[in-house]
């Protein structure tokens, strides 16, 4: 009983004692001018600089805009890069001809094409949403189709021996079985869609974090900069905690 | 034509026989049309089943064995000749045959007890009848207690119980099963062997067994339909004229070693040339 609740707290301690381990090191190395303290700021000022942020940069409305953002697109690729996935898996001829141009968008830097998207939708959130779903969509796609692909013959084989129709051969057999590699997709394109919507944010000076990490560069101020960075990574842990729970409750619900 | 199924020569099947048989299998001859050319996998495979019967189909690796399961499963189409369950001809999967498969076959993201539930759920049965009735399924195949587990908590053998209570919850007319007991060790087998003999007395159930192990037809079988090395034809149909109800007991008895000798006999003929085939295939693949 008592390993069980040891087991239980254990990581989060382990972890959370291993990042303290890591600030604490880059404290004395930049106090002991190992690491010049105008480039990586001390952990400690960052630390201060917290209360200041949130009281003077309306960082919970950046927050919020962000992760909206972030949202909107991660929504519209689950729902777009599923489909087309499903869609490149149904139709061979579809697959062979598109499977590797999808592939090369994974890898291309889409961003560098947000003044066209500027013209299309203007300077506002639409911008930044369209630009970050397409480069989050190619991971979905790819694993979706992965996914499908590699659902087990005899699984389908089963399905067939139940005299499953197409649809129910889909939702109860197929889709369950890719589950895990679509959410694998979905966590790959969530991350290029929060790349992508800071980037846009910092590069067009629009609306949430990425917006206001530009303006405390600008500024100088190092250790609000980084602030406002590990608001970011605390959208990026919303989302991954989110996706976590949606795959679990779909897998249970397979 | 179906066959009858006394003595060593395979005979013409008298029509009312045929009549009787809950499964009928006719002049099945299956080809596959390979980059090397034509390949007769089955050929002229006539065999009847009666209700409440048990046959196992027994013979070497390349006899086409789990060509004529998908055949009867009506997963596989293409072929001459006939199969029809209860007079009804397959010409698909079938609501009155049940298949259980060799690979593990267990929804992995499914528990237990809606592994179980699966075909009553396809069914449209209400939730909570389905539950209530994959537990009994469940409790038959000895897996009590395990309804919450998935299969990834199981070990293999729990896993294809899994998999045969599954299929027995759609209530089949024939239980059609390609060797379910392979990938277990020998003892597994056995003790598994006695929870099928089990089930089938309870239920009354057909049966129809493919395999390549000869002690777990004899332990099993009410008839044994030996197999020649491609193209698989019917080289023989044995009586099991061994006492019913059976467990994995009469392994040890004098009766059963006699049929395993027997079918050994018949088999090894067939083995051999598998494995000459094989070792020849094996060398000009080298060569090449």
């Amino acid at each position: 009983m008592a390993a069980r609740g040891t087991q239980h707290w254990l990581p989060p301690v382990v972890g959370l004692s291993t990042f303290v381990a890591i600030l604490l090191g880059v404290e004395i190395l930049i106090r002991a001018g190992l690491i010049n303290r105008f480039i990586v700021p001390l952990p400690s000022e960052v630390l201060a600089s917290f209360g200041r942020v949130v009281a003077e940069e309306n960082i919970w409305r950046r927050f919020l805009l962000t992760a909206w953002e972030c949202l909107a697109s991660g929504l519209l690729l689950t729902v777009f890069g599923i489909a087309l996935g499903v869609l490149l898996h149904r139709v061979r001829l579809l697959r062979l001809a598109c499977e590797t141009w999808v592939a090369a968008t994974a890898s291309a830097p889409l961003v560098l094409a947000y003044p066209l998207f500027l013209v299309l939708f203007g300077r506002s959130s639409l911008t930044i949403i369209m630009l970050a779903f397409l480069a989050g969509l190619a991971p979905v796609i790819l694993k979706t189709i992965e996914g499908l692909a590699t659902t087990r013959r005899v699984l389908l084989d089963v399905g067939r021996s139940f005299k499953l129709t197409r649809a129910q051969q889909f939702w109860k057999i197929y889709f369950p079985s890719a589950l895990p590699t679509i959410f694998v997709g979905i966590r790959l394109g969530l991350i290029f869609a929060l790349i992508n919507v800071v980037g846009v944010e910092f590069l067009i000076n629009f609306g949430g974090l990425g917006q206001l990490i530009n303006e405390l560069a600008e500024r100088y101020d190092l250790p609000g900069t980084y602030a406002a960075i590990c608001f970011v990574i605390l959208v990026s842990v919303v989302f991954f905690v989110t996706t976590e729970r949606a795959e679990r409750w779909l897998t249970s619900a397979g | 034509m179906a066959v009858a199924s006394t003595g060593n020569r395979v005979t013409p099947l008298p029509r009312a026989e045929s009549d009787n048989a809950i499964l009928v299998a006719e002049d099945i001859v299956m080809r596959f049309h390979t980059a090397e050319g034509g390949v007769v996998a089955l050929d002229d495979v006539s065999f009847t089943v009666s209700p409440g019967e048990f046959l196992a189909v027994i013979g070497p690796s390349g006899c086409g064995k789990s060509t004529l399961f998908n055949i009867i499963g009506g997963l596989l189409g293409g072929y001459d000749g006939r199969v029809a369950v209860a007079g009804e001809k397959v010409s698909g999967p079938h609501p009155s045959i049940g298949m259980v498969f060799q690979e593990e076959s267990t929804f992995p993201w499914r528990n237990v007890v809606d592994n179980v539930a699966f075909p009553l759920e396809i069914a449209g049965v209400p939730k909570r009848e389905r539950i209530e009735r994959a537990r009994h399924f469940v409790s038959m195949v000895g897996l009590d207690g395990f309804e919450k587990r998935h299969p990834a908590e199981l070990s293999g053998g729990m896993r294809q119980r899994v998999s045969m209570a599954r299929t027995l919850a759609s209530e089949p007319k024939i239980l059609l099963m390609d060797e379910p007991f392979a990938a277990l060790d020998e003892q597994t087998r056995l003790l598994l062997g006695d929870k099928v003999l089990q089930i089938q007395q309870q239920l009354k159930q057909t049966m129809l067994l493919i395999t390549h192990n000869i002690t777990e037809a004899v332990q099993l079988a009410d008839r044994i339909l030996v197999m020649t090395f491609r193209p698989g034809r019917v080289k023989r149909i044995v009586d099991i004229k061994l006492p019913r109800p059976r467990t994995s007991e009469i392994v040890s008895s004098e009766a059963f070693g006699r049929y395993v000798a027997q079918i050994w006999s018949d088999l090894r003929e067939e083995a051999s040339r598998g494995l000459v085939e094989a070792e020849s295939r094996a060398r000009h693949a080298g060569e090449n």
